[in-house]
Order: structure tokens, then sequence, then C-alpha cells
């Protein structure tokens, strides 16, 4: 790829111990977001993406986790910095928009104690309570919240789910970050709802021109919302490519099984779930994970399967793809 | 050891103990309250002087340091503390025993029935609960004691009345939440009696809680009774209590401090020791007490 | 409900178990065997004199007449007079109380001073030594009783090592400043006389350790389970994913929601001080209301009596109360129960 990566996850793997044994959760899983791009991560639940997301924060606590490979962002590697660089980084120039609005807000302060806490951390931040306010009120605005100064003086408890989430969204847009993360926003919430959440993010992030990284499971928010896809399956990447052309050809075993599962508005087909469950992260398939559920399995997926691409920006992990000319697919 | 296929009860005990033994602490608590407990059964034969346990004077060796053959010393009447302190144990373990004997099953069987029956015996148990446990223990154990004698008797009646309402609270809350569980309206749908349900279902989902709450207020109890009989309303001289033998000895301090050291770290083992049991039963069962 | 409707739930609380408490002893008192007018006459009274005392202690009269002069009397402040002391109980207290209440407050104090940060550091430093040694300290703080700990501190502070005074609260020759409260600490200070405080503060080192110690530890533990129950929730992580500083999470995110559970129990356990300074009282010769309180409970002397154990109720209740106030401003949703979920 050519263009300039805001965000360039490279080879990143994380494992656990426990006294079970060794679980590695993320096998080499390799990602890029680009300036001003809205990019999509779809996958199962169990298949890593929120872990994902709190190995780019360095969430992760370091005796029971170890994370190998890269994560650069911004000419610099997140992997290795330590806790005070990344804290300068963290709710500055990446921030995350969290999936459960009631839990990621402290019961017991109000909603502007938590968002001027925020604030505060802004590099261009004065010290001044009143610009402060001012600042809190007007991020409130842009998240269509009506009477936003009701809201500063208001417990968490007091709002609906949907407000909490616009709260959330303030929160993580106020500091105009290059890169935001957002956790299965909505799921939590009505569709309708969601609908209205996700056009409030939209729009704000085209305005101020920052990159988004959607995780979900929801295909037809992906659908909607994202330029590109990358799909995930037990703690890698099995297929990316622009949104468009994902949707339109799916080309990974995992990816058409994903999409025929989804039932369609014009009733056409019955829709198929996949066979099987997530791999056992304690003893995982040794070549491609996704191996024992495949319906075009063969014994060269005993192997790690080769990164192949298909088209433009189009790539995908999977044997059948390699050039040899065994049962493939358009 | 049979090896057939372990009856399924033996088997969950196997795992409890499994489970608990992996802390050290629990095992330590263990360790102690069996030995306490042997101790005091076996009190008239281990100890070197076991007649000094009653009225018994010897002034000539009385008022002794710690040697050999009196490894705790002796008091200002000549009486081996060693004896006394385990034989003291007697009377800590007593109250404890006594004190939970009344107070528990009163507490969980109207526990019981406020969680089950709803409505007034509800809401009348549960109020008088409730001012029960917000009157000061002390003021009301005192009040007890100032118009009956005070001896060990209503020392134990008056700890007694202080304590039922806390296992009443804690099973009113158990039996609130299991009256809704799935066999126990099996079991009222086929017609079994109330009091069926009540002692054959309920109760025993209720006794990890109640059993653990009671290892813990055992050393509180004793805690309790050795600071009234500190007071001298508890235990009345010349029987043996860890408590009345330091206030005893709080006289003569410094120079003959073993008369209250040992008894006062008699009340600290005994205690320490049903605490980490206490702990250890809570952690196993996963309660909140 | 609103946060005034549950205060004042709480305070028709207070009030009847206060009620409950007197008429508890009230009864209790008159099924003791025996004419309390005899008792207090001594047994060289003549009829007359007994026969006259109980008409002025109304106690021909039905009991519900005798429980309104109880109560009449009680609400006055007045105990009537006490058979120890042959004072009236009221003036008794007033003379002893302050010097109890001061004791507990100052034990009160370090239990919230020392306790919450001991507790704070353990939670923070999770799984290292220490933690260890606060979990340690702790254990022995619970399972010793208070006057165990008076002994040993006065047998290694005061004697062994003698830094600090044995016994009473203010060396011979300091003299006492002029009585305003009954509370040295106020009276000296009030009195300009910082010097007498100072003394005091000598004396006043060893009983409050030992009666606090058990509270401490209390704190300590509760502190600790409550900081780890909360280091776990979400919001905290979502905090750390602002890049909010570590400090700021501990000190102002992770406090506040731990201090509700650990406050409620901290009250009960401060108001079980005043118990306690009982024991702690007997042991360094404080000049307080343990004394009395015990002598008036082996001389059956019932107005004594009763002005103790009310004092004793009126203390508990008062500081349940504060309690409550302090746990209704910590946790909002108690206040707001009302107006959940507005839209």
């Amino acid at each position: 790829m050519a263009r300039e990566a805001l965000l360039d996850i490279r080879d990143l793997s994380v494992s656990f111990t426990g006294y079970r044994g060794v679980s590695r959760v993320l096998n080499g899983v390799n990602l890029t977001v680009g300036r001003g791009e809205k990019v999509g991560l779809v996958g199962e639940t169990g298949c890593g993406k929120s872990l994902t997301v709190r190995a780019v924060l360095g969430l992760l606590r370091k005796p029971r986790a170890r994370v190998r490979g890269e994560i650069w962002f911004a000419g610099r590697n997140l992997v290795g910095l330590s806790a005070g660089e990344l804290q300068l980084i963290r709710g500055r120039e990446i921030t995350v928009v969290f999936q459960d609005p009631m839990a990621a807000l402290n019961p017991v302060f109000t909603v502007g104690e938590q968002l001027r806490d925020v604030i505060a951390r802004s590099p261009r931040h004065q010290a001044s309570e009143r610009e402060t306010w001012a600042r809190a009120v007007a991020i409130l605005k842009e998240v269509a919240l009506p009477d936003p100064e009701r809201i500063l003086h208001a417990y968490p408890v007091q709002l609906s789910g949907g407000m909490r989430q616009r709260v959330l969204i303030a929160m993580a847009l106020v500091n105009e970050p290059a890169l935001v993360i957002a956790d299965e926003l909505g799921t939590a919430l009505d569709v309708t709802i969601q609908e209205q959440i996700l056009q409030v993010m939209r729009s704000l992030v085209d305005a101020k021109g920052i990159s988004v990284l959607l995780i979900t499971h929801n295909l037809g928010v992906v659908r909607e919302t994202t330029d590109r896809v990358y799909v995930m399956y037990a703690g890698s990447i099995a297929e990316t490519a622009p949104t468009a052309d994902l949707f339109r050809a799916p080309k990974h075993p995992y990816t058409q099984g994903l999409l025929a599962s989804v039932p369609k508005l014009t009733g056409e087909g019955v829709p198929r779930g996949i066979d099987g469950m997530i791999p056992d992260y304690l003893s995982p398939p040794p070549g491609c994970r996704f191996a024992p559920r495949c319906p075009f399995v063969q014994p060269r997926c005993q192997q790690p399967p080769p990164w192949v691409g298909v088209g433009p920006d189009h790539a995908l992990a999977c044997v059948l793809y390699d050039g040899a000319p065994t049962g493939l697919r358009s | 050891m049979s090896t057939a296929v372990a009856a399924p009860a033996a088997d969950q005990l196997r795992r409890t103990w499994y489970a608990f033994s992996r802390n050290t602490g629990s095992v330590v608590g263990l360790a102690v309250v069996v030995i306490v407990v042997l101790a005091t059964a076996l009190a008239p034969w281990i100890t070197p002087f076991p007649r000094h346990a009653r009225a018994f004077t010897d002034f000539e060796h009385a008022s002794l340091a710690p040697a050999r053959p009196h490894l705790f010393g002796t008091d200002t009447i000549g009486r081996d503390i060693l004896t006394r302190v385990v034989f003291g144990f007697r009377f800590s373990l007593l109250l404890g025993v006594v004190v939970l004997s009344a107070a528990v099953p009163t507490g969980v069987m109207l526990g019981l029935v406020a969680g089950y029956y709803r409505g007034w015996p509800e809401t009348v148990i549960m109020r008088v609960t409730d001012i029960f446990l917000s009157i000061p223990p002390l003021a009301l154990a005192l009040a007890i004691l100032a118009v009956l004698e005070p001896n060990l008797q209503n020392a134990m009646l008056a700890v007694s009345v202080m304590w039922w309402p806390w296992y009443t609270r804690l099973v009113y809350g158990l039996v609130s939440s299991l009256r809704n569980e799935a066999y126990v309206q099996a079991a009222q749908i086929v017609g079994a009696s109330p009091v069926h349900i009540l002692l054959r279902e309920i109760l025993p989902n209720c006794l990890p809680a109640v059993l653990t709450k009671m290892t813990l207020d055992m050393a509180f109890v004793i805690l309790i009774g050795s600071s009234l009989s500190f007071l001298g309303l508890g235990v009345q001289p010349p029987d043996p209590d860890l408590g009345t033998m330091v206030a005893d000895g709080a006289k003569y301090m410094p120079d003959l401090w073993w008369i209250s050291v040992f008894p006062g770290l008699g009340i600290l083992v005994i205690v320490l020791g049903f605490n980490l049991l206490g702990d250890g039963l809570r952690d196993v069962f996963g309660v909140e007490v | 409900m609103r946060y005034s409707t549950y205060l004042l739930q709480r305070m028709l609380l207070s009030v009847v178990v206060l009620l409950g408490l007197s008429a508890l002893i009230f009864l209790i008192a008159r099924v003791i065997p025996g004419d309390p007018a005899r008792i207090a006459l001594g047994p060289l009274a003549s009829r007359t004199q007994i026969a006259s005392l109980r008409t002025a202690m109304h106690l021909d009269e039905p009991l519900y007449r005798q429980y309104a002069y109880y109560l009449g009397g009680l609400l006055n402040g007045d105990f009537g007079e006490s058979l120890y002391t042959r004072r009236p109980a009221s003036a008794d207290l007033r003379e002893l109380f302050p010097s109890t209440l001061e004791l507990v407050v100052y034990a009160g104090l370090l239990m919230v001073v020392v306790g919450i940060p001991l507790g704070i550091l353990a939670a923070s430093y999770r799984d290292t030594w220490v933690d260890t040694t606060v979990r340690l300290i702790s254990l022995g703080g619970v399972v010793t009783p208070a006057f165990v700990w008076a002994i040993v501190l006065m047998l290694i502070f005061a004697y062994a090592l003698g830094v600090l005074p044995v016994a009473g609260r203010l060396s011979p020759g300091v003299v006492p400043p002029p009585v305003v409260t009954g509370m040295i600490t106020i009276d000296a200070l009030w009195g300009g006389a910082p010097s007498t405080y100072f003394d005091f503060l000598r004396h006043l080192i060893l009983p409050a350790v030992s009666l606090s110690l058990a509270g401490v530890a209390q704190a300590a533990r509760l502190t600790r389970a409550s900081m780890v129950d909360i280091a776990g929730r979400p919001f905290i992580e979502a905090a750390r994913a602002f890049g909010i500083s570590e400090a700021r999470i501990a000190l102002k995110y992770m406090l506040k929601p731990s201090l509700i559970p650990t406050v409620t129990i901290l009250g009960l356990d401060f108001a079980a001080l005043l118990g306690n300074a009982f024991l702690v009282e007997s042991v360094f010769n404080w000049p307080g209301m343990a004394r009395y309180g015990v002598e008036v409970i082996l001389h059956k002397d019932l107005n004594a009596i009763v002005a103790v154990v009310m004092v004793m109720g009126l203390f508990f209740v008062v500081i349940n109360f504060l309690i409550d106030i302090l746990v209704g401003y910590l946790d909002p949703r108690i206040r707001l129960r009302q107006m959940e979920d507005a839209a």
C-alpha cells in the first residue's frame, strides 16, 4: 500500500499465561488505518477484537499478558512505550468509545466532572474553568444532546441509554484525536437509537477528518459506515477489502459463511450458519485456525496460511487462492 | 480406601477440602481450632496442675516468673497460669457454643418464616429485627446485666439477645432470593407442605452462609465475652476465664507481667483460629456474610 | 424516595430506637425482685421513710404512669439521683462523659486517618510485600481485644521503653485547664495553655491507639477489599483509556465509590468504640465513664444505669444518623432513586 498509514498494526500476537496453560489469543494480526479513513473490524464474539483495542491502548497488564509485534502510530511503536508515554497518547490522540455506556461512566460523579477531566487532558487546554465549561457545553451540542447544562450536572443514572452513549462519544471526540476506536457502538441500545448514534458519529468524524476503527459483529453497520473492512477470525485477519468489494464478492470461506448467515430482505435463500465453534486458545489448530470448520479444508491447511492479494486493497489468508488451480471460486 | 465410584456427597466433600486446603491461613485456622478444642476436652489430663483451676492457694509458690515447672508463671496466690489458661479456653468455648446454640436457631427460624411467608409476619419480624440491630449492643448487654446478677449465665443471655437479629437478616435475604428458584416452585406445585419446603429445600441452601457466619461469630463472641469478663461482668472468680485473668493481672503491671500477658495471648490465639477458619470457609463457599 | 424523605425516615427510626431502649430498660428495671425504695434507703430505713420514698418515686401508680414520669424526666435530662454517688446522675455524666468522648473521638480519627490510607496502599500495591504486611497487621488488629493491646502497648512503651506516661490524662503537677466542655483538647486550647494540651497528648497516645487498633485494622481491610472490587469495574478501565493518570484514578475515581460500603461498616465500628473505651479506660486509669458504669451496675444503681445506657444509646443513634447522611452524599444513587432512567 502506498498510502501512509496512521495506525499500522504489524504481526500483533497476544498470549495470556494462566494456571491452565498459555492461551494464545491474537495470532499475528495485521491491520492499518489511514488518515481520514473509516475502517471496520468484523468478527464474532471471542475472536479477539476487543483484545486488539486493549493492546493498542496499552491496557494489558504486563505479568499476565505477553504482547509481541509492533503497533505503529504516528511514527512511534506503541509496543514498548512506557506507561507515562502511553498515557500521553490515550485520551488525546487515540480515544475509545465504549460499548456499554452505563458501565463506562463512573456512577458517583456527574457527567460534567468526568467530561471536565477528559478535557483537561487536551494539550491545548487552558486552565480556565469557564473555558472548560464552554468546551463541554459545545461538544455536547455537537452530539445533538438537548439542554447540555442540565446534563453536565446530572449523574449517569439519570440519563437514558442513548444520552449516555452520546456523552461517551462527546468524551471521545472533544480533544479532537487523530483516531477514534468505536467498540461495538450502540450494541447495547435499541436499533433505532443505534442508527441515530451512528449518524452522529459519522457526521462528526467526517467534519473533523478523524480516522475511525469501528469494531463490531454487526455486518449491516459495517456496510453502511466503513470504507474498508477487516474480517477477523480466532485471533488473526482472515480477509480485508474495500467494503463494497467485500460484500459483493467475498472470497475467504469464513467471510462467505458469515455473509450467508445473514437473512436477506429480498428473501432469497435460507440463511445458513457455520458448523462448529471457535477454537480453544489453549490448544489452537496448528495452521489455519478456521480449518476445522472450513468446507474446503485440505492437508495444506495444517500450515499457517499464506497472505494472498486478489484485487486492489483486497487480500486474504487462505491457501485456496495461492495460485494453485485447486477448487477456486471467483 | 474403596476403589469404587465415590458417592457424590463424598466427592463434593473432597473437592471442598481441596479448595479449602489451598489457602494457608484457613488450614492454620483449622489446626488452631482443633488443637484448642482438643486441649479443652483433655484439660484435666494434659495440664500440669489441674487443681489450680479451682479455688486453690499456695502462697509459697506465688508470683513466680515463667520458669520450669510453671511455664507461664504463677499468679499472686500461687496458681499455675498455664493450667488456668487452658481451662480458661473452656469458658470461652462454652460461651461461644451456648450463645450460638441459642441465637442461631432462633434467628434462622425467624428469618425462614419472614422470608417465606410474605405479608405481615415478614413486616413484624423484620421491623423488630431492625430495631434490635439499631440498639447499641453493649448498651443492651449492660442493661441486661445490670438487672440480673453479673455472672456467666447472664452474660451468655445478654450476648444471645444481641446476636440473633444478624441471623434473621442473613437468612431472610437468602430465603427471599431462593424462594423463586425452580425447585422450590416445583415442590410447591407437587403439594409439599411449607414446612417440608423450608426444611428440606431452602434450609440446606442457607447452610454454607450460616455455618461461615457461625464460625466467624465464635471469634467475635469470645472477644465480647472476654471483654465483659475483663470488666467484671462475666465469669466470676475463682473460675479461670481469660478476660478475668487479664483484669486481675493488670493491677500488678509491669512487675508481674505474665499474669496478664499469657491469658491475653490465649485470647488472641483462639480468636485468630476461628477468624482464619471462618475466612477460609467464606472463600470456599463463596458467600457474603 | 428523595433524599430528604430518606433522611427523615432515618431520623424517625432513631427516635423509635431511643424510645424502645428507654422502655426496655424501664421494663427490665421493674422486673427486678425487691423494692427499689428499700434498696435506695438501705436496710436501716424505717417503714415510713420507705413509704414516703415510694410515693415520691411514684412506685404505687400504674405502670404506664410510671413510664410517663420516667420519660418526662429523661427528656428533661433528669435521670434522678445516683445511689452510688448520691448526686444527680446527670451531674456525674457531665463530669465523666466528656473524657470518654474525647478518647473515642481521637481513636475514631486514627481509624480514618490511618486505616483508610493503609487500605488504599494495600490495594494499590496489591500482592506485593506492602499488601501482605498491611493484611497481617489488620489480622492482628481484628483478633486482639482492645484491652490486650492496651496492656501490651503499656508494657512496651510505658514500662520497657519509658517514653510515654503510664496512666491518667495529665502529669502530676500539671494544672488542668478551667472546665469549659470537660474535654481537655478544647479547654486547654481555649484557655490558651498549649503546653497543657501537649502534655495531654502524650497521655492520650497509648489509650487512643489501643482503642483504635481494631478499627484501623477493619478500615484497612474494608478499604482494600472495596478498592480491589472497584478496580475491576469497567468504568475504571474506561478512565484509564481516556488517559487519566493513575494517581487521579486511585484517589478520585476509585476512592469515592469504594468508600460507600466502607463508611457504613466503619460507622458501626466507630459507634462500638464507646463500648471498647470502657476496657481501655480501666487499663490506663482514664477518668471517664468506665469505672462509673461498671460500679453502678454492680451496685444496681438504676438511675445511674439508665443514664449510662441512654447516653450510649444516644451516641450510637447520632453516629448512625451522621453515617446515613454521609453515605447519602457519597452515593448519588441513594439520593436519586426516584429519578431512574428519565427517558
